[in-house]
């Protein structure tokens, strides 16, 4: 299980977007990913055999359902290998910065 | 998933270790302190014994009862927050740890940890600590030290509570 499958799993967009969908709700079968996302149900299938290859998702039976879990395990990894030794700290306030920086001009646009 | 449980997460992770090593790791009291941030789980392990997590002091983290032990493939613990009053309320969580043997020398566990109620906090708030208990048990297994190693003063109920939101 190589740290770069992992990077290489989470530079597609399409499937960062199947992990955000995991992350909102776990647990989901193939048919309700699909319905989820603008893909062909091959497509999905395709981007979940890389997912799982990389471990960022795992698969549960039950019944006759396949059940598809995002598995936080090699995110903490990457976090731990490449995130908090930069001091996350420091990394979190900029991001506040940057979040209420472009929320506020997100406001001027609207107004 | 009309039969599945509401609030449910799954972790998995490959260890270059052998499954009776793993299983030792995973049911002996002074192993498990080392990679379970300095909290203690400890139980009589069987079917039907009893569960528990405590914090260095003494004081009880969170409880239970085994209700599967088959060395050295699977266990499942009926477990209960016991120290955050919003956790304990509601109520009992199914914890399943699995241990398959994997290619190249590894075995995979897998452990999950659910419970029979949308939205459930409390599953949400081990979702943060279970990733980083497994890093530290995967590492200790393969290299004998904790990926983060504990400052002198650690306070792991501050940690967990910093967790639990």
């Amino acid at each position: 299980m190589s740290m770069d499958a992992v990077f290489r799993a989470l530079a597609d967009p399409a499937r960062r977007r199947l992990l955000d969908s995991l992350h909102g709700r776990n647990g989901q079968t193939l048919g309700e990913l699909c319905e989820d996302h603008d893909m062909t149900r091959q497509a999905v299938t395709k981007h979940l055999a890389i997912l799982e290859e990389a471990n960022l998702v795992a698969t549960q039976r039950r019944g006759r359902e396949k059940l598809h879990f995002i598995n936080p395990v090699p995110l903490n990894a990457i976090a731990e290998r490449w995130i908090r030794k930069f001091q996350q700290r420091h990394l979190s306030a900029l991001s506040a910065l940057k979040k209420s920086l472009e929320k506020d001009r997100k406001g001027e646009r609207d107004e | 998933m009309s039969n599945s449980p509401k609030s449910s997460f799954l972790y998995v992770t490959y260890i270059r270790t052998t499954p009776e090593r793993l299983w030792s790791a995973l049911t002996t009291t002074e192993f498990a302190q080392q990679y379970w941030l300095s909290a203690k789980p400890q139980a009589e392990w069987k079917v039907g014994g009893a569960w528990k997590i405590t914090f260095p002091d003494g004081r009880v983290a969170d409880t239970g009862e085994i209700t599967e032990f088959e060395p050295p493939k699977r266990l499942a613990i009926r477990w209960r927050n016991e120290f955050m009053a919003e956790f304990k309320a509601e109520g009992w969580s199914l914890c399943t740890m699995e241990i398959e043997p994997a290619a190249g020398g590894a075995v995979k566990l897998t452990v999950s940890h659910s419970m029979d109620r949308e939205g459930s906090k409390f599953i949400g708030a081990v979702s943060n600590g279970w990733p980083q208990i497994l890093s530290n048990l995967k590492s200790l297994l393969e290299t004998g030290a904790i990926v983060v190693p504990l400052p002198a003063d650690f306070d792991p109920e501050k940690k967990f509570r910093k967790q639990l939101g």
